[in-house]
């Protein structure tokens, strides 16, 4: 059938095509149209019957009419070509060479799909990754194989942050370097250009692949580029023995070409006319991150999700929350302050912290102090709500010690260079610095032991009983 | 034998006339399974199991004849089934480490073999009912495993097997039923998951079940046969509630349901609970637990049949006469999958794109929990406990108001106690439990009279303390008179004393009724105490610089369950310095005078 062209096209429209008359076409079939110009586009069967088939062209349906379109059917699922060489190189969301190199000639090819990994195969992740930024490693832990995204807004540096985080990242106790797979759907030329020099200038760009799909490129493409980008991951992390660090951004830009196709289908919307399978088209995506038992790579994965209007309860970072486990928020208001990386303690959250940090991983105090810093910046925002309303001098003394650790907290521990590389230690005794500010018997989530080991306060502290 | 005619994601249409909807049908050249949702005409709706990629029409189509069942015999604990229970430990161990498409292995290990002990007093001749015990087996240390007669099978027993070892497919049993015919028994039976097992009578539930959680036992109980739903925003703690549920709530068997969440959340269980031991049996907790995961990445319709073989399995345990504790995290994917089956098939949406059938399939759902009195006589219980993962942590939104309709016990979980760190997040404003009543009598019992009290009181001072914290955030707390902060003292003494409990804390993680209620009446005394020496002149900034409030806050952590001498030694210190507080500023008093 593969020789086979047919036109039979009857019906194009939102960048679905409809043929009539060819029966026994394969779901999810890679389909090849070209035009009357004599372009070519690729497509995807994503409906089949005996009188209908309904194609998804990646590259829309601007442009076909239906006379002169010719459809060829390749009778084979949508794969992509991997081999140990695609580090260094860039392709499109097709898996298509543009960095103007021949394609690989590997032979290997893998279905972008993927499988869903058994839960009963997988490995629990608790490798504590060091990233060098102490809102990270201090409060919220990477581990490896973990999925942590960045819920950002539009203007905040959540590019540089990601691109920091893929420079600095390694694990404190071994040498082994990150490979890096970048998966970009609708970023401006200039930002996949920033990445690229970032990676350029650290030297890791022969370690990174990378999967690009501009702005001003075709939306329904960005559907298929994430599942190719985390089928390389997956290649190199589970066959080729890598760790693999997944950076996709914007995830915004994925939904809202998934909720454009879904419109023109005609599937009925839930929230804010996304279709209901949102959530479990996106968990296809982000559960591609883990780790398996008895292999020795894995895939860590950071996306990036621009929250519209800054609404966290927006369908596309709500969604993704439930999914991944836990989220770097960014702040607009720190980030106006000035403070670099402006990440918003409260909501931000690792999920799979608790494993990966401790005395065998990072000290012994590290889960107390996190804690600690948690509830004290908490109670410090809250005074400093309240000196907003009756003025700073109205405030009890140790509210004006909240006040102060505050100030210390966001200006030392969360704000740091762009380059500025913190060891785990260093950061924790950044912490301590700072919980130094406050009396003892204010902090009341760390040990006694803690206390006397690290904690250096000037007053004078009763002990009780 | 039929034929595809159309694929549409997970929906198929076959021509396959006779067949009923509800049957099991095996399509394609794969041996994909799918489930008829529809009929019409000579062509079938089937919704597939399985990832239905490359699947075309033209490949055939065949009834199995029967709807989606369960097997049900030893073997199921520890063990970890997909959403239609296949095996997934064998699945690994026989295909790798992803989902095969169309394996079709038993989930029950044919090869195993079984000590068979027949009961005693059954007699060939004899007649037996549904439901009754033919015989034990020893499933794990912990847990005797009943070997009923299937509920559809009764007559005259002509031949048992002695005390034997056998394999699960082993006919142990023949029974001549009224009709003549010879029904053979084995270990283990199949049941249709979407039929609820049949029992003698529904019971009241009166005991509550301890979960050793704080808030949860003290504040909301739930008792052993009852129903309770945990909604909250992502990163408030679900599924750390639900997890510590299963690890030390005292029961039987817990059957934890992963519906459409995360697959490192199941390996977590998987790793962590072997080497935890039950509180009140010492074994391993994985000896009393059984996993049904459909995590969010697999096939969405197994998502939608998951919480039906979990309810299925956790009636086959109740009706052995044991406790169950039934888990389903989230009931929220679960709606979801209903909701993009009924929107594929065209159906009309109500609320938020979900069909018009979603509050009742909730009700039922949760209608097979409950305390009953089994065919044999025995009492068996399921509690059900049911995550909900509210669209932007808004419960007015349907899946959310309608379970809130259903369930006796709500555990409204909070953003803004998870952002300070507050666990477990349960807000004691949204929160309610219809079994404080029930379980008052237990805890009076068991524990101490006045607990009913003592609760009411401190849900009283929480919020009024919240009450103030309003007027405190307008005007400052300077404002407020010195009963008032000291009130609010004294809800903070709660919340960091007696609501955050540490999970991860060995000594905090697990709470006995006992401790519960000693910390309780610690904090309320402090509390108390201090409004005392507040009316002989002490000042409130005096109060609360006394170091005994932070170590109140930590003695949760500093004692274990079995050292309550330690804190009755802690109540006495803190008996001691308010009276010296008291001796002080009265001797001043007079001396003024």
């Amino acid at each position: 059938m593969s020789d086979k062209q047919y036109r039979l096209a009857s019906a194009a429209r939102g960048g679905l095509l409809y043929m009539r008359g060819v029966p026994g076409v394969a779901l999810g079939d890679r389909v090849v149209v070209r035009d009357h110009g004599g372009r070519r586009r690729n497509g995807q069967v994503i409906r089949t019957s005996d009188e209908v088939v309904l194609i998804q062209v990646l590259e829309g349906t601007d442009g076909l009419d239906l006379e002169r379109t010719w459809v060829r059917f390749l009778d084979q699922p949508f794969e992509i070509e991997v081999a140990p060489e695609i580090l260094g190189r860039v392709f499109n969301g097709v898996g298509q060479p543009r960095d103007g190199r021949p394609r690989l000639l590997s032979g290997l090819t893998r279905n972008v799909n993927g499988a869903p990994v058994n839960p009963a195969a997988r490995a629990y992740p608790r490798e504590f990754i060091q990233t060098g930024i102490s809102t990270i490693d201090g409060l919220d832990s990477l581990v490896r194989g973990q999925k942590l995204p960045i819920f950002s807004g539009s203007g905040l540096p959540h590019n540089r942050l990601a691109a920091q985080i893929v420079r600095q990242a390694r694990l404190t106790s071994e040498e082994s370097q990150f490979a890096v797979v970048f998966a970009a759907m609708g970023v401006s030329f200039s930002d996949a250009e920033f990445f690229r020099n970032s990676f350029a200038d650290s030297g890791v760009l022969r370690n990174v692949v990378m999967f690009l799909n501009l702005a001003d490129e075709p939306t329904i493409e960005r559907l298929i580029l994430p599942r190719a980008a985390l089928t390389a991951a997956e290649y190199l992390a589970f066959e080729r023995d890598l760790h693999v660090l997944v950076v996709m951004t914007d995830m915004t830009h994925y939904a809202e070409a998934l909720r454009e196709v879904a419109t023109a289908k005609g599937d009925v919307p839930a929230r804010k006319g996304y279709p209901g399978y949102l959530y479990s088209d996106l968990a296809e995506l982000y559960e591609r991150a883990g780790r398996i038992r008895e292999r020795h790579g894995s895939i860590t994965m950071m996306p990036v999700v621009s929250m519209p209007s800054d609404d966290i309860t927006h369908p596309i970072p709500d969604l993704t929350g439930y999914i991944t486990e836990g989220q770097l928020v960014l702040s607009r208001e720190l980030n106006s302050r000035g403070i670099y990386p402006p990440v918003d303690v409260p909501p931000s959250l690792s999920r799979l912290m608790k494993d990966g940090i401790g005395k065998e991983h990072t000290r012994e105090d590290h889960g107390r102090v996190a804690s600690q810093l948690y509830a004290c910046y908490a109670r410090a925002l809250e005074a400093r709500n309240l000196a907003s309303i009756i003025g700073s001098d109205e405030l009890s003394e140790s509210d004006q010690d909240f006040l102060t650790f505050a100030e210390a907290f966001e200006r030392r521990f969360v704000q740091q260079g762009e380059d500025e590389d913190r060891g785990i230690i260093e950061t924790l005794n950044l912490a301590w610095d700072l919980l130094s500010l406050l009396p003892p018997q204010a902090l009341t989530r760390v040990d006694p032991a803690d206390l006397a080991k690290y904690h250096r306060w000037r007053g004078d502290a009763p002990k009780f009983p | 034998m039929g034929r595809v005619v159309e694929v549409n994601g997970p929906l198929v249409t076959a021509e396959l006339a006779g067949v009923a909807t509800g049957e099991q049908v095996r399509i394609g050249k794969l041996e994909l399974t799918g489930e008829v949702i529809a009929r019409q005409g000579a062509s079938a709706l089937i919704q597939v199991y399985e990832p239905t990629e490359s699947l075309r029409p033209g490949e055939p189509a065949e009834a199995l004849g029967h709807p989606l069942s369960v097997e049900l015999g030893p073997g199921l604990l520890g063990g970890i089934f997909d959403g239609v229970q296949r095996p997934l430990l064998e699945q690994a161990k026989e295909y790798g480490d992803y989902i095969p498409r169309g394996g079709h292995l038993s989930p029950l290990d044919r090869r195993r073999v079984w000590r068979f002990e027949p009961r005693p007093q059954l007699k060939t001749g004899g007649r037996v009912a549904e439901g009754e015990v033919l015989g034990t087996v020893q499933e794990t240390e912990s847990i005797l495993h009943r070997i009923l007669v299937p509920p559809d099978v009764r007559g005259e027993l002509t031949e048992i097997a002695g005390a034997s070892d056998v394999t699960v497919d082993a006919v142990i049993a023949r029974v001549r039923t009224d009709n003549g015919a010879i029904s053979q028994l084995r270990l283990f039976h199949r049941w249709p998951v979407r039929s609820p097992r049949p029992y003698r009578q529904r019971d009241n539930a009166v005991a509550p079940l301890i979960t050793g959680q704080r808030v949860l036992d003290t504040f909301f109980p739930l008792v052993k046969g009852g129903r309770a739903a945990v909604p909250g925003p992502f990163g408030a703690g679900k599924t750390m509630v639900q997890q510590q549920i299963a690890r030390w709530a005292d029961t039987d068997i817990v059957i934890y349901v992963g519906c459409g969440e995360r697959g490192n959340e199941m390996v977590d269980i998987l790793e962590s609970f072997p080497s935890l031991t039950d509180p009140n049996t010492g074994r391993s907790l994985m000896e009393r637990t059984l996993l049904v995961a459909n995590t969010s990445n697999m096939p969405v319709v197994a998502r939608e049949a998951s919480i039906y073989v979990g309810a299925t399995l956790a009636e086959y345990y109740r009706d052995q006469g044991y406790d169950v504790v039934m888990v389903a995290d989230s009931t929220s994917r679960w709606a979801e999958a209903l909701r993009e089956v009924a929107g594929r098939q065209g159906q009309m949406p109500v609320e938020e794109g979900y069909p018009a059938y979603l509050a009742s399939r909730l009700a039922a759902f949760y209608e097979r929990a409950g305390r009953v009195t089994t065919l044999s006589g025995a009492s068996g219980s399921i509690t059900m406990i049911g995550a909900v993962s509210p669209p932007g942590g808004d419960f007015s939104e349907p899946v959310t108001s309608h379970t809130k309709e259903i369930v006796e016990t709500f555990w409204g979980l909070s953003k803004e106690l998870a952002d300070a760190r507050h666990y477990p997040a349960v807000d004691w404003v949204e929160s309610f439990s219809g079994y404080v009543a029930s379980c008052s009598a237990w805890w009076a019992k068991h524990v101490d009279p006045r607990w009913q009290e003592l609760r009411d009181i401190a849900l009283g001072l929480l919020s009024q303390a919240d009450e103030l914290a309003r007027i405190a955030n307008l005007v400052g707390p300077e404002a407020l008179s010195p009963q008032q902060r000291w009130t609010l003292e004294g809800a903070a003494l709660l919340k960091e004393g007696v609501l955050q409990q540490s999970a991860l804390d060995p000594l905090d993680s697990y709470c006995s009724p006992r401790k519960q209620f000693v910390l309780l009446e610690q904090m309320l005394a402090i509390y108390r105490q201090g409004l005392g020496v507040l009316d002989l002149g002490v000042s409130v900034q005096e109060l609360l610089r006394l170091p005994l409030l932070a170590s109140a806050r930590r003695l949760k952590g500093s004692y274990a369950n079995d050292q309550m001498e330690g804190m009755r030694e802690f109540a006495a210190k803190v008996d001691a310095e308010f009276s010296r507080l008291a001796t002080e500023y009265a001797a001043q008093g007079k001396a003024r005078q």
